[in-house]
C-alpha cells in the first residue's frame, strides 16, 4: 500500500496520544495517582480504557489474519478474548477490587502472607508482560514498514520510546484517558472501512466466500517478495517473474507445475487475473468451502482440530484474568460493584469490536489473496481498503486503519508497561516512590525493545496466544483458588505457579524456537493450555492439602474483606 | 437533613425516608465493622453464606456457557451437516461464533451482575433487620 495519508495519520495518533497523556499529567501527583489513578475512575471511562488497552496488535491485525488463513476454527480467538472477561466477572472482578491490593503480587501477599510468593508472582508478571510487549513492538515495526516502507526498527523504536516516555511521566491516570480515547479510535478505524468494504463487495456481485474453489487473484496482481518464501502450487499457474526463483535468476514469463517453488527476497511476481493463488508452504491450500467449515483446520492443527480448539478455548477463557495489564485496571474502580459493572460494559465494547476483524479476514481471501502467497496475512487489515476500494477513498481508509493499528500498539504497550513498571518499582527496586516508578518504566520499556530489535521472525498471533496460555496456567488458578477456597496455602500456590508456569513457558520457548511442529507433541506445545491449566490447579490443590498447617490464621477475615459488599464497611481500613 | 429515626412515621414524605436509610446505614456500618474486627463467628458465618451464594451463581452461569458455547465444537463434530445450514445467507458456524456469541456472553454477564448484586443486597438487608 502506498497511501500518502498513512504516515500523517500515524503521526497524528502518536501526537494526540502524547497530548492526552500530558493533559493527564496535571492530575498525576502522588504515587497512588501513578499506579491506580487514585481509584476514582468511573465504570464508563474504565470500561473504554480496559477495552482500549486490551485490543492489541493481535486483535486489530492478528485475528483478521488468522481468519483469512484458517477460517471458521479461529473465530474462537475473538470469542475467547471476549469470554475471558466473563470468567473475570464471574470469579475475580469484585473480590479482586475488594482485596484492596495495588498489584497482583500485592494480592498474593495479602491473601497468603508470603514474601517469597510475592516475588515469584512479580517474576511472572514481568515475564508475561515482556512476552506480550515484544510482539506489540514488532507489529509496530511491521506496520510502519508496510504502509510507508520505513525500516522495521524505526516503528519498533518509535512505539517503544513514545510509550516509555508517556508512562514514565504520566503514569496510569493519564493512561486512562489515553486508553479510553484509543478504544473509540480503534473501533472507528476498523468499523468505517469495514462498512465500505461490505458495500464494495455487494456492489461487485457479492462473490461467494464459501464456494468450492481456491482463492484466485481478482485482478492482475504484482507481488513484492520481501522475505524468502516457499510456495506450494496445487494447480498449474503462469506468471511473469523478475528475481531469483528456485535458485535461478528469471526475468520474464514463467509457468509453474504443481509442486514446491522457492522465491528469493526481492523478487517481483505478476499473476494474471483469475489465476489460482499459490499458498505459502506452511499453509494448507484450502478451497473456500473447506475454509468455511469448522474443525477443518484447527487453527493450524488439522490433525487434531477438536483438541486444538478446546485448548485454545481454555487458554483464552481463563488466560485473560491472568494478564497483568488487565488485572491492574481493576484496582482503579471505586468499589467492587463498580468493578462488576465495568466488566459488563467491557464485554459489550469488545463484542462490538470483534464483529469486524472477521469481515476483514473473509474479504481478504477475495481482495488481497497474495497474502496467502507471502504468508503475511497479518497485513490484511492494512492492505484491504487500498486493494478493494482504491482511489483517494481507499487511501484515506487505509490511513485510518494504519492509525488504528498504531493506536493498538501504543495502548497495549502502555498498559503492559504500567503494570510491569509498577511491579518492578514496588517489588524489585525501591518502595513505590514516583522516582522509582519512572526508573522502573525506563527499564521495563528498554528490555523488550532490545528483544524486539533482535528477534524479527516471531509471529504476532502465535506469541500472544502463548502469553494467554502462560497466564491461564499461573495467575488464573492463583486468583480463582485464592478468592474462593480457604484451604489454599503459600506453598501450594507457589508449587502450582511453578508447575503451570514452567510447563507453559517451556512450551512457549520450544514453539518460538521452532521445535516440534507436527503430531501430538506439536499441537500440545503450540496449544499447551488443555494440559498445563489442569496441572496447575491440581498441583495447587494437592500441595495446599499436604501443607494444610500453613493456611493463614486470618483466612476468615481475608475472605470477609474479599466478598463482603462495601456497604458493610469492612473495607475502610483495607481500602 | 434531620436526625435519623428508626421508627417509620407514616406522614413522612418519600425523600426523607431515603435519607433516613443512608443515615441508618452509618450506624449499621459501625456495628458491623465492630463485629468483624472482633472476629465474631456471626460476621464470618454471614459472609460465608454470601460466598456460597456467589460461588453457586458463578458456577451455574459457567455451566450454561460451557454447554451452550463450549458445546459447539462437539456439536459441529458429531453433526457436520449443521455447518452447511445457511441463515440469512451466512453459514451457521459463522453466524453463531462471529456474531451471536457476543450478545450471548453479554447477556450471561448481565444476569450475573444482577444476581451477584441481589445476593449482596440480601446480606445487607439481613444485617439491617437484625
Amino acid at each position: 500500500m502506498d497511501s500518502p495519508f498513512a504516515l500523517p495519520a500515524i503521526v497524528l495518533v502518536t501526537v494526540v496520544t502524547l497530548a492526552i497523556g500530558a493533559y493527564g499529567v496535571r492530575f498525576a501527583r502522588t504515587t497512588s495517582d501513578f499506579l491506580v489513578a487514585s481509584r476514582t475512575v468511573s465504570p464508563g471511562w474504565n470500561a473504554s480504557a480496559i477495552s482500549g488497552e486490551y485490543l492489541s496488535a493481535a486483535s486489530f491485525l492478528g485475528v483478521a489474519g488468522l481468519v483469512m488463513k484458517y477460517g471458521a476454527d479461529v473465530l474462537w480467538y475473538p470469542v475467547g478474548f471476549t469470554a475471558g472477561y466473563l470468567a473475570m466477572l464471574l470469579y475475580v472482578a469484585a473480590p479482586l477490587r475488594r482485596s484492596g491490593a495495588f498489584t497482583l503480587p500485592d494480592f498474593a501477599e495479602a491473601r497468603l502472607g508470603s514474601r517469597r510468593l510475592r516475588l515469584l508472582c512479580a517474576g511472572f508478571v514481568v515475564l508475561i508482560g515482556w512476552l506480550y510487549l515484544v510482539p506489540q513492538l514488532q507489529g509496530a515495526g511491521l506496520t510502519l514498514g508496510t504502509v510507508t516502507g520505513a525500516p522495521y526498527w524505526l516503528g519498533a523504536i518509535v512505539v517503544g520510546v513514545v510509550v516509555t516516555a508517556n508512562v514514565a511521566t504520566g503514569g496510569m491516570r493519564s493512561i486512562t484517558f489515553v486508553q479510553a480515547f484509543q478504544y473509540w479510535l480503534k473501533l472507528t478505524a476498523l468499523a468505517v472501512p469495514a462498512f465500505f468494504l461490505l458495500l464494495v463487495w455487494r456492489a461487485g456481485g457479492t462473490d461467494s466466500l464459501t464456494a468450492d474453489e481456491v482463492p484466485v487473484f481478482p485482478t492482475e496482481t504484482m507481488v513484492d517478495i520481501q522475505v524468502d518464501v516457499s510456495v506450494n502450487v496445487v494447480e498449474p499457474v503462469s506468471l511473469v517473474a523478475d528475481g531469483v526463483i528456485d535458485g535461478t535468476a528469471v526475468d520474464g514469463p514463467l509457468s509453474w507445475a504443481p509442486g514446491r517453488h522457492d522465491i528469493a527476497q526481492g523478487a517481483v511476481l505478476t499473476f494474471p487475473a483469475g489465476a489460482p493463488v499459490p499458498h505459502a508452504d506452511q499453509l494448507d491450500t484450502l478451497d473456500n468451502a473447506t475454509w468455511g467449515t469448522p474443525l477443518s483446520t484447527g487453527g493450524g492443527h488439522p490433525e487434531f482440530p477438536l483438541f486444538a480448539t478446546y485448548s485454545l478455548i481454555l487458554a483464552t477463557f481463563l488466560g485473560t484474568m491472568g494478564l497483568p495489564h488487565v488485572l491492574v485496571r481493576f484496582y482503579t474502580n471505586p468499589d467492587g460493584r463498580a468493578a462488576r459493572r465495568t466488566t459488563l460494559l467491557v464485554l459489550g465494547l469488545l463484542g462490538v469490536f470483534y464483529l469486524f476483524p472477521t469481515v476483514y479476514g473473509a474479504l481478504g481471501r477475495l481482495y488481497t489473496p497474495q497474502l496467502l502467497l507471502t504468508g503475511q496475512t497479518d497485513a490484511a487489515v492494512l492492505l484491504l481498503p487500498g486493494a478493494a476500494i482504491g482511489g483517494v477513498g481507499g487511501q484515506l481508509l487505509g490511513a485510518l486503519v494504519a492509525a488504528g493499528a498504531f493506536a493498538a500498539f501504543l495502548s497495549t504497550s502502555s498498559g503492559l508497561l504500567v503494570s510491569v513498571a509498577g511491579v518492578l518499582s514496588t517489588d524489585v527496586v525501591g518502595r513505590g516512590s514516583v522516582a522509582a516508578f519512572r526508573r522502573a518504566a525506563a527499564v521495563a520499556g528498554i528490555v523488550p525493545l532490545g528483544l524486539a530489535l533482535q528477534v524479527v521472525s516471531l509471529d504476532v498471533s502465535v506469541v500472544v496466544g502463548l502469553a494467554f496460555a502462560v497466564a491461564a496456567s499461573t495467575f488464573c488458578p492463583l486468583l480463582v483458588l485464592g478468592i474462593w477456597w480457604r484451604g489454599l496455602t503459600d506453598a501450594g500456590a507457589a508449587a502450582g505457579l511453578l508447575a503451570g508456569g514452567l510447563l507453559s513457558t517451556g512450551a512457549v520457548l520450544i514453539t518460538v524456537l521452532g521445535g516440534a511442529r507436527g503430531g501430538w507433541l506439536g499441537v500440545l506445545l503450540a496449544q499447551p493450555a488443555a494440559l498445563t491449566v489442569p496441572v496447575a490447579f491440581l498441583v495447587m490443590v494437592v500441595v495446599s492439602r499436604l501443607t494444610a498447617a500453613r493456611v493463614p490464621v486470618d483466612v476468615g477475615r481475608i475472605m470477609v474483606v474479599l466478598h463482603a459488599p462495601e456497604s458493610l464497611g469492612v473495607h475502610r481500613r483495607a481500602g | 437533613m434531620t436526625e435519623r429515626s428508626e421508627g417509620n412515621e407514616p406522614q413522612q414524605p418519600p425523600e426523607r425516608v431515603r435519607i433516613d436509610v443512608a443515615a441508618r446505614r452509618r450506624v449499621r456500618v459501625d456495628r458491623t465493622l465492630r463485629e468483624i474486627e472482633e472476629q465474631t463467628r456471626v460476621g464470618e458465618v454471614l459472609v460465608q453464606g454470601l460466598i456460597r451464594a456467589q460461588l453457586s451463581v458463578a458456577l451455574r452461569l459457567s455451566a450454561v456457557v460451557a454447554v451452550l458455547l463450549g458445546g459447539l465444537p462437539l456439536l459441529f463434530a458429531v453433526a457436520p451437516s449443521l455447518s452447511d445450514v445457511e441463515v440469512l445467507g451466512v453459514r451457521l458456524p459463522w453466524l453463531l461464533l462471529g456474531v451471536l456469541a457476543y450478545p450471548f456472553l453479554f447477556t450471561v454477564a448481565w444476569v450475573h451482575v444482577r444476581q451477584a448484586e441481589r445476593n449482596e443486597q440480601d446480606l445487607t438487608d439481613f444485617v439491617d433487620s437484625t
